[in-house]
């Protein structure tokens, strides 16, 4: 019956009510929400590359190679010779291996020369492969695919020309042998998106009339000379490697690490995401904090609301008291009220996410690649969603222990 | 007469927190089934005396007995029971919950009082048969009690008063919101409901016109002592 009244009252004042529980319901919203997005995060960040059981690079730090082979980011500070990495793939264990020469750029995205096998070898979120939304993978020399982000952004399509530019941000071009768009990737969500693949053999050829990094002064090898050469790689950036077996990764891991004549590192990438993710993932807590804060803030709001009503209730308070209702019974009543509210607001602030969710999901992994999973709330969230109620309780007791004193000093009179 | 249903001896009273008010009433009481008019002007220390018989407030010294219980001799949370249990309360007017639906109203003292709603026995028909002798339309017990008019909603109170039978009914001004004619059938109505459960009943007003209604008439200036400037 109290709780009947209780509802009974809140809903004589359903407007300011009602624009408290809104309060309530979006700042619950954007908690779960921020919760959503940094889950969803985390896991398209760990599901950048998957089934690649080791990464092989020059030595430098597990993340450093991370950074350069999957993310593109930074740069390599030494190549795996081309007779290491033959080496390296003829060795019993590796079921796989795929080069990745980086160095080159096109416009602010960056080249990539691999083999034919890097489109069926390189999987991501948990084993999805590559896809071509339009044309084909490479089959001429000067053939490239552009992920789906380069596509969208520089409006190429099928048999657009490219010319791939000298290292990064670089105004010497190699423009004497211009490639040809024979693919365009579907949108994955990782870093393939912002790069344009070429063959190995590709990066030798515009290579070519260089030496030392700098083009060789009036030296201009013709594409038909080029064409019937014999382009074998001299070196690669990094490799992906997969093995027949996933007992044998520590054992392959430690003979690249002591490799004798080049020093080389070799990663797991799960680990290495993770250690990434640990640096990347203070922003994080500073997202938590902010949602937090709004949390905070709607329920002061619906402090200051019951606060602002108290004095208009008095007359109300002094009935109950009349009635028989212990002062204790009005402070229940009042903390009742404060967790109806909540209630309401952490339910509804639900329904607008889940709703919210189901309307934007396709959106935002078409435009940034993040899978938001929709299902039962799980236990993190549920608990989030009790401790609003109970932080709730809390708050709305603070007016509650004033109904109180001012119950106990009116008693049933009270002279408005 | 067995023991008396109110009585007030040697009472001394202030309000916490001021000196300037206080209330002594040497000695007071009514007998069971007595219906008392207490006359005074607003300011006259009627409501305090009222919060003192009720339990709301405790005196000084002295003592307030109602049924032969001490209320100085109850804790407070047991104090709010008693009051529960054994008074029936009518106000001036808002009296009602206006958010809460009339049945609502008219029960919720015996949410706080269990032996009173034993004595209710079956508590839907006591509610219609209260308002039946009310005349209240039986159609009125689910609607708001703030969409009542003034007039309904004091019945509505007398309801709530007499629901369990309580043994003393104390009625604070209660026909003053209401017109000359309206306060007439009010009388008889809390008179008749009050005497068919043998009910004592204390009602306070300003109004000395009402008193031929009453066993006895008594002025609140004969009765207690109101102290200014000390305590």
């Amino acid at each position: 019956m109290i709780i009947r009244l209780a509802l009974g009252s809140l809903m004589a004042r359903s407007l300011t009510v009602g624009m408290t529980v809104l309060a309530i319901a979006l700042s619950v919203m954007l908690f779960l929400g921020v919760e959503k997005v940094r889950n969803g995060a985390r896991a398209s960040f760990a599901d950048t590359i998957s089934d690649t059981d080791l990464i092989i690079g020059a030595r430098s730090g597990s993340v450093q190679l991370l950074l350069y082979s999957v993310f593109r980011i930074g740069n390599a500070t030494n190549n795996i010779s081309w007779e290491s990495y033959q080496e390296i793939a003829a060795r019993p264990e590796v079921d796989w291996i795929v080069p990745i020469s980086l160095g080159d750029s096109h416009r602010q995205f960056r080249v990539m020369g691999t083999t034919a096998e890097f489109f069926t070898r390189y999987k991501f979120r948990g084993g999805n492969s590559l896809g071509f939304q339009a044309g084909a993978g490479l089959e001429d020399l000067y053939d490239a695919v552009v992920g789906a982000d380069v596509a969208d952004k520089l409006g190429y399509a099928i048999d657009d020309p490219i010319v791939v530019a000298h290292g990064l941000a670089s105004f010497s071009e190699h423009a004497d042998q211009p490639f040809r768009v024979s693919g365009i990737l579907g949108k994955t969500g990782t870093p393939v998106d912002r790069t344009v693949i070429v063959s190995m053999e590709a990066i030798e050829a515009i290579h070519v009339d260089w030496q030392d990094g700098m083009k060789v002064p009036g030296k201009t090898t013709p594409v038909e000379v080029i064409r019937q050469m014999d382009l074998v790689p001299k070196a690669t950036t990094a490799a992906l490697v997969g093995l027949k077996s996933r007992l044998q990764i520590f054992g392959l891991q430690r003979w690249i690490n002591e490799y004798p004549e080049e020093t080389l590192l070799a990663i797991l990438p799960g680990v290495a995401l993770q250690e990434l993710w640990e640096i990347v993932g203070v922003a994080e807590t500073a997202l938590i904090g902010v949602s937090v804060m709004v949390v905070v803030t709607a329920l002061i709001g619906m402090m200051a609301m019951v606060f602002s009503s108290l004095n208009e209730r008095r007359r109300e308070m002094a009935i109950w008291r009349a009635m028989g209702a212990r002062p204790l019974t009005i402070l229940g009543l009042l903390v009742i009220e404060a967790i109806l509210m909540a209630g309401a607001g952490a339910g509804l602030g639900t329904a607008f996410l889940y709703s919210g969710l189901l309307v934007a999901r396709p959106w935002v992994d078409a435009a940034f690649g993040l899978w938001l999973p929709i299902g039962l709330p799980t236990a993190w969230e549920v608990w989030i969603l009790v401790s609003v109620v109970g932080a709730a309780a809390l708050v709305g007791l603070i007016p509650a222990l004033r109904a109180y004193r001012l119950s106990l000093a009116d008693g049933m009179m009270v002279r408005i | 007469m067995t023991a008396v249903s109110l009585a007030l001896e040697d009472v001394r009273f202030c309000w916490p927190g001021r000196t300037s008010f206080g209330l002594t009433v040497p000695a007071f009481q009514i007998n069971p089934g007595e219906r008392v008019l207490l006359l005074g002007e607003s300011g006259s220390g009627k409501s305090t005396l009222l919060s003192l018989i009720c339990g709301i407030v405790t005196a000084i010294s002295g003592r307030v007995t109602v049924a032969g219980t001490d209320l100085a001799k109850l804790r407070p949370g047991a104090r709010d029971r008693f009051r529960a249990e054994r008074i029936g309360l009518i106000f001036q007017q808002f009296n009602l919950l206006p958010y809460a639906r009339v049945v609502d109203n008219i029960l919720l003292p015996l949410r706080f009082a269990p032996e009173r709603r034993k004595r209710a026995g079956n508590v839907q028909s006591e509610v219609a048969r209260l308002c039946a002798e009310l005349d209240l339309p039986d159609d009125v017990l689910p609607v708001l009690a703030g969409r009542l008019s003034v007039g309904q909603q004091q019945r509505v109170a007398v309801a709530r008063a007499l629901i369990g039978q309580p043994p003393l009914i104390v009625a604070d001004e209660p026909t003053s919101a209401l017109d000359a004619q309206t306060q007439d059938s009010f009388l008889n109505l809390l008179f008749t409901q009050a005497g068919q459960v043998d009910s004592t009943l204390l009602m306070v007003s300003h109004d000395e016109r009402l008193g031929r209604h009453f066993d006895r008439v008594v002025r609140i200036g004969d009765i207690a002592t109101i102290g200014r400037g000390r305590a």
